[in-house]
């Protein structure tokens, strides 16, 4: 960690050198003698943090730093030093336990991390050195080395791609490892390298290591003899990275420029920042208050006993002399003494156990998170996954969902449902009644069956092919024979989508109907396959030329010259080719928004049209554009375009400047269809989520009119919502400055939602109010910035509080045209509002990784947009549906139980404690303990322990059946209801209570202490004894009279840990421990067990203590729906919320051009 | 096949625990239950509480105290700290019969035998009778530990030291005449401090085993000879010294004395007049202590014990009146989910 974080920091000081420069198999440039080579980490990775020699010290300093470790370290450090009542072992005991616990696992960890980094570092690679293949450990690559890796082989460090076995210069890699996105992606060679490497003299310039795996920037000097140095640009497509593997290519060469620790997944393995939980935040106020009663208690004790002391006889009684050194003691050193021997003998009201236990509780419970089977997705095969137990209870607490919308609420899953092509509309039929397999449907736009012209239809599905990143799937053995690939499927990041078995039948030519293409998107592959079904087949990638299959069986070759990428600012993509004939053309495909503007302005109405209906049913639409591009026309692009890709320095803008530039003038051909089915369950999810009071927020980058579809299809939106709408559009509304009119609206908002809307019973009607009015909220990316980012610095301020307010009256909120970043920032800005309300985000893409990381709570969904999302997250669900189970069931179950924990682990040290500070004022204050030494230690390890975790591991109060059918008793618990002051003060209450009863009863009943039938009497060990057995007794049943939900095994632990107490103090009792001092409890409790009145006072305490809580159970029943079991029939009268939702007619399908980045 | 295998893997376990679905007991404390259940405890208590109420009246106990404050009191004289081997004669009268087995305690207050310093201040080896303790006590015993002549202190520390040394003699007065009461001084203590806990060095005679110690300071004579009548009761296992080595649990306390069973006062001490000798040499005045002797017969409960029966009574009436309350609650507003 520390040697991390030191390289973090010297990177970060060597940025400051922008670039560092590499000698290509360390041979230096000739002409450049005063080159020193400078000096590169090497190639070890080191995850582990410890060493076998700092193991202890570090580690004990690492567990020590955690504030309660510290503090029972220093109880322990004074009950050593200071002659204290308690022995250290009391403190001690628990305390070595815990470190020890902690250590094993730490080093066991650590052990692993040791056996993976040395799998890592001792791993063979070859090393081309002078022309000969050398084997060497992966840990003695050195930067500059030229290496050779296979097929299937990992990437040893980050290389530079000199030479690949394929032709083409490029080679396959998959970066599951890295960003858990399987399919291939092309790396090229850098240009015009030479074939021989050993000839090859070249130095690489590139920018210090950084951790972002998607941006490199390099430039390569080739030096050749007699001649220029030549220079090429690298970037991200020529790096390979440590931890992605080769596919499909059977070896490369490649030179090595970040090595061990500087590599860029090293420099990503970092943990996530730590969240907290609520309920954590609880116990630390809690915690405080018990340090405060804790120093309180002790400060009057001391107190109490110097005042005691100054009456005459009682300082030192004739009985009890003190030794010479006491006298000698400063009193003032003395009262110190005093004071901390009195902390140590009250310490246990804060036992180190709670943390262990609260430990134990999340890290067991969360498994039942990973077992249930309902979260186990059969298509994908996976269930869902826990990244950290810490927030298990914070699920139960939620307040505000922020929901992506594509992969999220819709499935992307995408299918070509049809397209338009210089604006007449084609729906694809199964049946092959158009010889074409093309068919005409009448839509709206032509009554009369109309047909485009043949050419633009080719044209447009020429485009189709062309434009785009797609591979085909290549089977390794059967190379490149086109015949063969039948039986492939479809590879959208590793989930085999089964989808084009289906839909084969009619296309041209028959025997290639099944083919498998590997793409980032699904959108792509949805558009390359519409395409298939209309005639056009793309076979692939020979080279850098893209062949594809015509309607008329013909084979054409169209050379890719530049890949303008994708881009979520551009929100397009163009390819420029060079056919056959010699023609250089662009395709573009892209959102209408950025496509319209560029376009000749005549043909956009036609297509609009058509854009628009796609729209508003709910279809994610694209457009397609292409131009012709001249000789001089392309010159001047092409080098625009090299140009920027060599720029060391604002690469990325450059290359957007040369974009926008190219990307102008072009024609509209026409635009697709493609639909993005609702994912299962979606809108019961949502109205769950709603009945449970959570608001629902959906941040999305898609158009306003797919989102809002999408939100109704959800049911986001009721139909009698009223929908306040704050966008451009209605910016523009009224003609005037957007400020001003953003002023007027969010003010006529405000007083709409926030002052005319009845006011809202916290609580239990909270966000429930069908009744009344619904409010739904829309507002856009640029709008909020302008809300956000206000010019004037007042107004900016105002405009938030307004905008949270209005938000915070609607049922749901709608966020459309959002980037990653202003996600995040919506989300911040909620967490951050009145009453820090709990947060979740869910999302499936790389885009919704800023705002899970940023909420409470983030959800990744394992969807098809690549793992980024579920790594970043802390809990991944395979499905949306999922969420309601996870939230409503788990998370509440888990807040009731750790909040039980919490308070009860409060409750049981403070009747625990309170009689031995009582007994204090019958000792004169001489910190005598009440309770043997063992009682003191065992309390919280043994005898009350285990109860509590089965309790916090498998208490349903409520069945999961019922909590999932009743979504409103999610509201029971809502605002950390259970661990508020006023349950936390009645535990306290409850706590105070029995700790007098138990004290104050034994204490009447020791008036006279001749308790046996033979007139012996009763000492003080019999005394805490009884108090003992009395406190262990009824703090169990009070548990006991909790539970709610008896499996075996909490009868198990229950009884069991009342038999074991009862057996360990009679073998405690029951035998002259020779390492003991002193023999306090020698059959002291075999002897209470032998008189009637103890066993008579035991009994009445149990009842009297727990007599009121019985009571409290039996009236406090029938109020409130959470306290008892739900019978089906009362729970029906909740979940009904909404038949009138269930009966509205309009599912619709909503789709949106969001699209996915494209490499 | 590989594909169903990892499908096998990754499915969760169908089994009731893994799923939260165990088989539970879900007890409902429902008024049907608490009601009948209340009434039925509370009558056990009642029950129980007069038992202990009528058995605890039954109990005499006849408490003396003779500190000696007070100028009227006989052992004025000798609660002046410098009066030595100072006697006094309490005399009292019993009006009726004083049921037997009488049993005779001594009590202190404002005695604080639980003072920690105090507890921790002996030495269980060496009052284990192990020998190596006897030349070297332990540290826990100081300032009792070693004498001013460095001497090692056998028994060491502050309770030993401040065994109570009162001894009393009862006479009956039958016309005049002083009559012996004979007191029995044997299993006064526990059965286990006695006959496990406490043990003499097995060395013959005891008297050796004490060679080169000195007594505790304050005792007038060594352990050995703590009851010169009989020799069993010696050394550690002296009766009188487990009774003190078993400390209070409070600053007031009593501690058990001598039986009355022998003879022909088993069935008691008949009414009568009775005269108390006292040896007083326990200064109690100088921390304001008090000193009683205390007689008191006991029963199955054991000592006298209003408390007890008194908090049975109040707890069961309670869970009567608790119960009254809910059935009237329950008639009234008919509990929902009774049905």
């Amino acid at each position: 960690m520390l040697r991390r974080r030191l390289n973090r920091w010297l990177g970060r000081d060597e940025r400051r050198v922008d670039s560092r420069s590499i000698c290509v198999g360390h041979r230096s440039s000739s002409n450049n003698e005063a080159f020193i080579p400078p000096k590169f980490c090497d190639n070890r990775i080191v995850s582990s943090k410890y060493t076998v020699w700092n193991f202890l010290p570090k580690n004990l300093f690492e567990q020590f730093r955690r504030i309660a470790n510290f503090y029972f370290l220093i109880i322990f450090l004074v009950q050593v030093i200071v002659d204290t009542p308690t022995s250290p072992v009391t403190s001690g005991l628990p305390l070595f336990f815990v470190i020890t616990v902690t250590a094993i696992k730490q080093g066991y960890e650590d052990w692993l991390r040791h056996k993976a980094d040395n799998e890592v570092n001792k791993y063979p690679v070859t090393v081309l050195e002078q022309g000969r293949r050398v084997r060497k450990e992966s840990e003695k690559i050195k930067v500059g080395d030229v290496l050779e890796v296979d097929e299937d082989e990992t990437f040893p460090c980050d290389l530079i791609l000199l030479q690949s076995s394929r032709d083409d210069d490029t080679c396959f890699v998959t970066t599951a490892s890295l960003d858990g996105e399987s399919n291939h992606k092309t790396h090229y060679t850098v240009p015009d390298t030479e074939k021989d490497l050993e000839s090859l003299n070249a130095t690489i310039e590139c920018e210090q290591p950084q951790p972002d795996l998607y941006k490199f920037v390099g430039r390569m000097h080739i030096y050749k003899t007699d001649q220029e140095p030549a220079v090429r640009s690298l970037g991200p497509e020529n790096l390979l990275l440590k931890g992605s593997t080769l596919k499909n290519t059977q070896t490369i060469c490649g030179v090595a420029i970040y090595t061990g620790m500087e590599t860029k997944m090293a420099l990503n393995y970092q943990g996530k920042s730590q969240k907290r939980s609520a309920v954590e935040k609880s116990i630390n106020a809690f915690l405080l208050v018990y340090l405060c009663i804790l120093v309180s208690k002790a400060l009057v004790c001391t107190t109490l006993k110097y005042v005691w002391q100054n009456k005459p006889g009682q300082d030192e009684p004739w009985y009890n002399e003190k030794t010479q050194r006491e006298k000698d003691t400063n009193l003032y050193l003395k009262m110190f003494t005093d004071f901390l021997s009195f902390m140590v003998l009250f310490n246990f009201i804060i036992p180190v156990s709670m943390y262990v236990t609260v430990e134990m509780q999340k890290f067991l419970g969360s498994f039942f998170i990973t077992w249930d089977k309902d979260f186990f997705d059969p298509e994908i095969k996976e269930g869902a996954l826990v990244n950290t137990s810490d927030l298990n209870e914070e699920l139960g607490q939620v307040e505000y969902v922020f929901t992506d919308k594509t992969g999220t609420l819709t499935q992307n899953n995408m299918e070509f449902i049809e397209c338009c092509i210089d604006g007449f509309q084609y729906k694809y039929q199964d049946a092959g009644t158009d010889l074409d397999g093309f068919c005409v449907t009448d839509g709206p736009v032509n009554k009369v069956q109309h047909k485009a012209g043949r050419e633009k239809e080719e044209l447009f599905l020429r485009a189709l092919c062309l434009c785009h990143t797609v591979q085909v799937k290549e089977s390794p053995e059967q190379g490149q024979g086109q015949g063969q690939r039948d039986g492939l499927m479809d590879q959208v990041d590793g989930l085999g989508a089964d989808g084009l078995g289906t839909d084969g039948e009619g296309l041209h030519p028959p025997p290639q109907e099944q083919r498998g293409f590997i793409a980032s998107s699904p959108d792509e592959v949805a558009l390359v396959k519409g395409a298939m079904r209309y005639g056009f087949t793309f076979l692939g990638f020979e080279s850098k030329t893209m062949k594809i299959l015509t309607r008329d069986n013909d084979v054409e070759r169209y050379e890719l010259l530049h890949v303008l990428n994708f881009d979520p600012v551009r929100r397009r993509m163009s390819v420029i080719v060079r056919s056959k004939s010699g023609d250089t053309l662009l395709f573009c495909k892209g959102a209408d928004s950025s496509i319209f503007p560029r376009v000749r302005q005549e043909e956009v109405e036609r297509i609009r049209m058509n854009v628009e209906r796609n729209a508003t049913e709910g279809y994610r639409t694209l457009c397609v554009a292409y131009k012709y591009l001249n000789a001089e026309e392309y010159a001047q692009a092409d080098a625009g375009l090299r140009e920027a890709r060599l720029a060391l320095q604002d690469r990325e803008e450059k290359l957007m400047a040369v974009y926008n530039q190219v990307e102008t003038g072009m024609s509209l051909i026409g635009a697709t269809a493609v639909e993005d089915r609702l994912q299962e369950e979606a809108a019961e999810t949502m109205e769950a989520l709603q009945g449970a009071g959570m608001k629902v927020w959906v941040l999305t980058g898609d158009k306003m009119e797919t989102a809002k579809s999408t939100c109704y299809a959800c049911r986001l939106f009721q139909r009698n919502t009223e929908l306040l709408e704050l966008t451009v559009r209605t910016l523009e509304d009224g003609g005037r400055r957007r400020e001003e009119r953003l002023h007027e609206l969010l003010l006529e908002y405000y007083k709409k939602a926030v002052q005319d809307a009845p006011p809202v019973k916290a609580g239990v009607t909270r966000a429930w109010s069908s009744a009344n009015h619904d409010y739904g909220f829309i507002i856009d990316g640029a709008t909020l910035s302008m809300v956000l980012n206000s010019s004037s610095e007042s107004n900016s301020s105002r405009y938030k509080n307004l905008f949270l307010q209005i938000c915070q009256n609607c049922t749901s909120v709608l966020c459309c045209r959002m980037a990653p970043l202003q996600k995040a920032q919506i989300v911040k800005m909620v967490k951050n509002s009145k009453g820090s309300p709990i947060t979740l985000s869910i999302g499936d893409g790389a885009n919704d990784v800023s705002m899970i990381l940023e909420a409470h709570v983030g959800i990744g969904i394992k969807g098809k947009e690549g793992r980024q999302a579920v790594r970043n997250s802390d809990y991944a669900i395979p499905k949306l549906k999922h969420l309601k189970k996870l939230l409503l069931a788990h998370g509440h179950l888990y807040y009731v139980r750790i909040a039980h924990l919490v308070q009860y682990f409060f409750y049981k040290n403070l009747c625990f404690i309170l009689p031995q500070f009582l007994y204090q004022f019958f000792c004169g204050y001489s910190q005598q303990p009440l309770y043997d030494a063992a009682y003191l230690t065992m309390y919280n390890i043994c005898f009350t322990s285990m109860p509590i975790l089965a309790y916090s591991l498998l208490e349903q109060h409520i069945c999961m059946e019922v909590l999932l059918d009743n979504a409103t008793l999610y509201r029971g618990i809502a605002k950390n209801g259970m661990l508020q002051w006023g349950p936390f003060f009645y535990w306290t209450l409850l706590g105070v209570f029995h700790g007098l009863l138990f004290f104050f009863g034994v204490r009447y009943l020791f008036g006279n202490p001749a308790l046996q039938d033979n007139g012996q009497v009763f000492g003080n060990w019999s005394y805490g004894t009884i108090v003992f057995t009395v406190l262990v007794f009824t703090v169990t049943l009070k548990l006991a009279l909790d539970t709610r939900h008896w499996t075996w095994i909490n009868h198990f632990v229950i009884w069991g840990s009342l038999a074991f107490y009862v057996f360990f103090s009679f073998f405690w009792g029951g035998i002259i421990w020779p390492f003991l001092k002193q023999q306090r409890l020698y059959f002291v409790f075999a002897n209470m067990l032998s008189s009637v009145s103890a066993w008579l006072v035991i009994i009445l305490l149990i009842l009297l203590s727990l007599l009121p809580e019985i009571l409290l159970v039996v009236f406090r029943k029938p109020r409130g729906p959470h306290t008892g079991q739900m019978k089906p029939v009362h729970s029906s009268a909740g979940g009904h919320q909404s038949p009138r939702s269930s009966a509205r007619p309009l599912l619709m399908r909503t789709f949106s051009d969001e699209s996915n980045t494209v490499i | 096949m590989v594909k169903e295998e990892k499908e096998i893997a990754n499915r969760p376990d169908n089994t009731a625990f893994t799923q939260q679905r165990l088989p539970a007991w879900q007890p409902m404390l429902s008024a049907g239950i608490v009601i009948p259940g209340f009434v039925l405890i509370g009558l056990a208590f009642i029950g129980i509480g007069v038992a202990l109420f009528v058995t605890s009246r039954s109990i005499t106990v006849l408490e003396i105290d003779y500190t000696g404050i007070e100028k009227d009191s006989p052992c004025y004289k000798c609660s002046d700290s410098d009066a030595k081997n100072c006697v006094c004669n309490l005399v009292f009268s019993i009006d009726s019969l004083f049921e037997g087995p009488v049993f005779f305690y001594y009590g202190l207050s404002n005695y604080f035998q639980n003072y920690r310093k105090y507890a921790a201040s002996r030495d269980d080896e060496q009052l284990s009778g192990d020998l190596d303790a006897f030349t070297a006590p332990s540290d826990s015993c100081s300032p009792y530990n070693y004498n001013s002549n460095d001497k090692p202190i056998v028994p060491c520390g502050a309770i030993a030291n401040s065994m109570f040394n009162d001894t009393f003699v009862l006479y009956r007065v039958v016309n005049g005449a002083k009559q012996l009461v004979p007191l029995d001084g044997k299993g006064i203590a526990w059965w286990t401090d006695y006959n496990v806990k406490f043990r003499n060095p097995s060395v013959t005679p005891l008297k050796n085993a004490f060679n080169n110690t000195v007594k505790p300071i304050f005792w007038p004579k060594p352990a050995y000879q703590l009851d010169t009548s009989d020799p069993a009761n010696n050394g550690f296992i002296n009766q009188d010294f487990l009774v003190w080595m078993r400390r209070a649990a409070l600053p007031d306390f009593r501690k058990l004395y001598r039986r009355i069973t022998d003879g022909d006062y088993a069935k008691g001490l008949p009414a009568g007049n009775y005269s108390l000798t006292i040896a007083y040499n326990y200064p109690v005045v100088s921390f304001d202590g008090r000193k009683k002797v205390v007689f008191s017969n006991v029963s199955w409960m054991g000592g006298k014990n209003e408390f007890l029966g008194i908090a049975y009574l109040v707890v069961g009436s309670l869970c009567v009146l608790m119960s009254m309350v809910m059935l009237i609650v329950y008639a009234k507003f008919k509990f929902p989910e009774e049905d």
